[in-house]
């Protein structure tokens, strides 16, 4: 065991344990890299979470684009969730003012949000919200309903293969982590 | 070359003068490289057969169509708990024990760089499996949100195991990055004098190469059952869209960590395979350092192919393309060591003795299981295959096929050197001709099945898949028969036997065979000296 250097063994086996330690770290820091790298190119479906400007980039009044809206109840919420209008069609530039209709069935007090996506998902880019419901929290009380508006316009940048976008919102209960 | 000449091979030193402790203390405190390549060896093989029964229970579900022994509810932990028992419990703790009991004896070692380490580093392993196991027992039952543990399945939907598996995981992980901190520190430091990096042999590179991604991404999958921990407990929302998460991103963490798993239970077993097919050649590794820079090739290029499981996420098309063709890409440094194996063989005074037969078994089984991954690599296909049986039949290709056949190569390899004596040669060569009848009537109909739509992890399938289902479990089960063959060999191994001399293949090389047989409980005290 004479020649066995143990100095170099501590030091590899410390550079080694960094090593770990960092790649643990990687592993965390792909959570905020991934969402960057998503909102960059609009990747994943994912629509801005913050209200677009109104469209000054014209109206392109060559062709028509359906808008498809959907939606989904998530596990264990007691409400009604519904799109007033299920398809329209839109020239890109236009803004567009639709509603959607929640109703709380329960006997509780319920905080729900909607979260958007959009498919095909390179279109999410091009959707721009300038008025959501989904950008807040939407407290109801027990067995009240309202009616909450989306504005939009479909960016005239929208490539020319995308003739039909859909906008899903699921609706998720999260009256324990709601903002007081 | 990986040949070396030995000049000093004297100074082996006897058991007695060591103070050996007796009894279960010898083997809790030990510290010695072989007594803890034993230990794991023995754990991978208890663990093989423990998720070898949980996949008996799959496959006599599947018999017949329709629901008749367990729940499905049961059936997804099988599924499940096989899948982590066999890659965290069988494959890797396998290949650590052949590293640990070969690694030092073939660099010219005395042990292990950091004993004590690999001490625990073993002994932590036993209690994340009872661990994982208990979780049958208590509760709603078993993880079975698959070994892949997607979000939100085991979030929002978990049966209440979430917690188990995440630390049964967080050990066994904190398992392989110690094992294979100990790799690598070895191999840097203690090879003898004059053993540069391009003499060792390509076992031992394997080893090195897989020590460096266990190290690279354990942390990452440390990381990813983290936050599943935190969001199914703490109300974090990593993979809850309602709080800001995506569970597609779980995907893509855990991936990251997936792919390079992948190479890291298939590395050690081409380092296993360019050891015994030139033995059995009687000729040199063809193209060692060719060798070298494909196994690190394709190291490097595991980590850039990892969203190739998830085509049908709804990636852009950019996306699939690029991962399409680096997963591709790595057809070609495999390729360079399927061509290799080959070109050792050719003209070589082959013989067939049971590692042999495993190896040659292995090089054309595995490369089906290597074609069956380019089919999947190319994206517009795998939306047909995505989640089929396909999947299924590729991945136990590489992996039984593959990985098992290979330690199995190794194990008969070295037997003779571990026990002192001969196998049983004919018991062995059962072992071998069963288990390859059985392992391709189990694993080739699922080409078909998968291609013919039968999707997996399901516990009931359509009518037309009847026969070929029925095929496939009586395949299964006599697969599973088989292996208990190589349990009665190794038993009769270790009692005796024809005595083996210290170089039992006449064809070998390496330092581990100028050691008499049995190994000694000390080798190379004093470092021998390699020209």
């Amino acid at each position: 065991m004479a020649q066995v250097p143990e100095q170099n063994i501590a030091k590899t086996a410390k550079k080694l344990v960094l090593v770990v330690f960092a790649m643990f770290g990687f592993g965390f820091a792909m959570v905020p890299l991934y969402d960057v790298f998503c909102d960059i190119t609009g990747l994943n479906g994912k629509t801005s979470d913050t209200a677009a400007q109104i469209n000054e980039n014209g109206v392109d009044e060559s062709r028509l684009v359906t808008v498809q809206f959907i939606s989904h109840l998530a596990k264990g919420i007691p409400w009604q969730f519904e799109p007033m209008v299920r398809e329209i069609q839109v020239h890109p530039g236009e803004t567009k003012i639709i509603k959607f209709y929640a109703k709380n069935e329960s006997v509780k007090d319920i905080v729900g949000q909607a979260v958007p996506s959009v498919s095909p998902g390179q279109a999410a880019l091009y959707f721009q919200k300038i008025e959501c419901f989904c950008f807040n929290q939407q407290p109801l009380k027990a067995n009240e309903d309202v009616e909450m508006a989306l504005q939009f316009y479909v960016d005239p940048e929208l490539p020319r293969d995308v003739s039909t976008l859909t906008l899903s919102y699921t609706l998720y209960d999260i009256t324990p982590k709601a903002d007081s | 070359m990986t040949t070396d000449t030995i000049h000093d091979t004297d100074h082996q030193h006897d058991d007695h003068h060591d103070h050996k402790m007796t009894g279960i203390k010898r083997w809790l405190y030990t510290t010695n490289h072989k007594d803890i390549g034993s230990m794991y060896l023995w754990f991978s093989f208890i663990m093989f057969l423990t998720g070898g029964a949980m996949a008996m229970v799959i496959r006599a579900e599947l018999f017949q169509p329709g629901l008749q022994i367990v729940d499905p509810d049961f059936f997804n932990q099988m599924t499940t708990v096989h899948g982590l028992i066999m890659v965290f419990g069988a494959i890797m703790p396998a290949f650590t024990g052949l590293a640990n009991w070969m690694i030092p004896m073939m660099i010219g070692a005395p042990d292990m760089a950091l004993p004590r380490l690999n001490n625990w580093s073993f002994w932590i392993l036993p209690f994340a499996f009872s661990i994982l196991l208990m979780s049958f027992f208590i509760g709603s039952g078993a993880p079975n949100f698959g070994w892949t543990f997607y979000a939100p399945l085991s979030t929002t939907y978990s049966n209440g195991s979430t917690a188990f598996f995440v630390f049964a995981v967080h050990i066994m992980g904190i398992s392989s990055i110690m094992g294979a901190i100990n790799i690598v520190v070895t191999i840097m430091n203690m090879r003898a004098p004059g053993m540069t990096y391009m003499k060792m042999p390509l076992f031992v590179w394997t080893f090195f190469i897989t020590a460096y991604l266990l190290v690279a991404v354990m942390p990452v999958l440390a990381g990813v059952v983290t936050m599943v921990l935190t969001d199914t407990y703490f109300g974090t929302s990593f993979f809850d869209a309602a709080g800001g998460g995506d569970p597609v991103m779980f995907q893509h963490i855990f991936w990251f960590f997936g792919h390079p798993e992948v190479y890291i239970m298939i590395l050690p077993a081409f380092g296993i395979v360019s050891t015994t097919i030139p033995t059995f050649s009687r000729k040199p590794l063809f193209g060692y350092s060719s060798m070298v820079y494909a196994t690190a090739s394709i190291a490097f290029l595991s980590f850039i192919v990892w969203a190739h499981h998830m085509f049908t996420t709804g990636m852009p098309l950019f996306g699939e393309l690029f991962f399409m063709y680096c997963t591709m890409l790595i057809a070609v440094p495999t390729g360079v060591k399927v061509f290799n194996w080959v070109a050792t063989m050719w003209r070589g005074a082959i013989s067939f003795e049971t590692p042999m037969l495993f190896s040659i078994a292995f090089v054309i089984l595995f490369t089906i299981g290597g074609f069956s991954g380019l089919m999947l690599a190319m994206t517009p296909v795998d939306f047909q295959y995505h989640d089929t049986y396909f999947v299924v039949a590729h991945f136990h290709y590489v992996l039984v096929t593959g990985a098992l056949f290979s330690i199995y190569a190794g194990a008969y390899y070295w037997l003779p050197k571990w026990t002192g004596y001969m196998y049983d040669d004919a018991l062995s060569k059962w072992h071998f001709w069963c288990s390859l009848i059985s392992v391709n009537l189990l694993f080739f109909p699922m080409h078909f099945l998968g291609l013919a739509g039968m999707p997996r992890r399901i516990p009931d399938y359509a009518l037309q898949f009847a026969d070929f289902n029925k095929w496939v479990s009586i395949g299964g089960f006599a697969f599973g028969l088989s292996q208990l063959i190589f349990l009665a060999v190794v038993i009769k191994c270790i009692r005796g036997g024809e005595k083996s001399e210290a170089k039992t293949w006449d064809g070998a090389t390496g330092l581990e065979w100028t050691v008499p047989s049995p190994a000694p409980y000390h080798t190379f005290e004093k470092p021998p000296k390699i020209d």
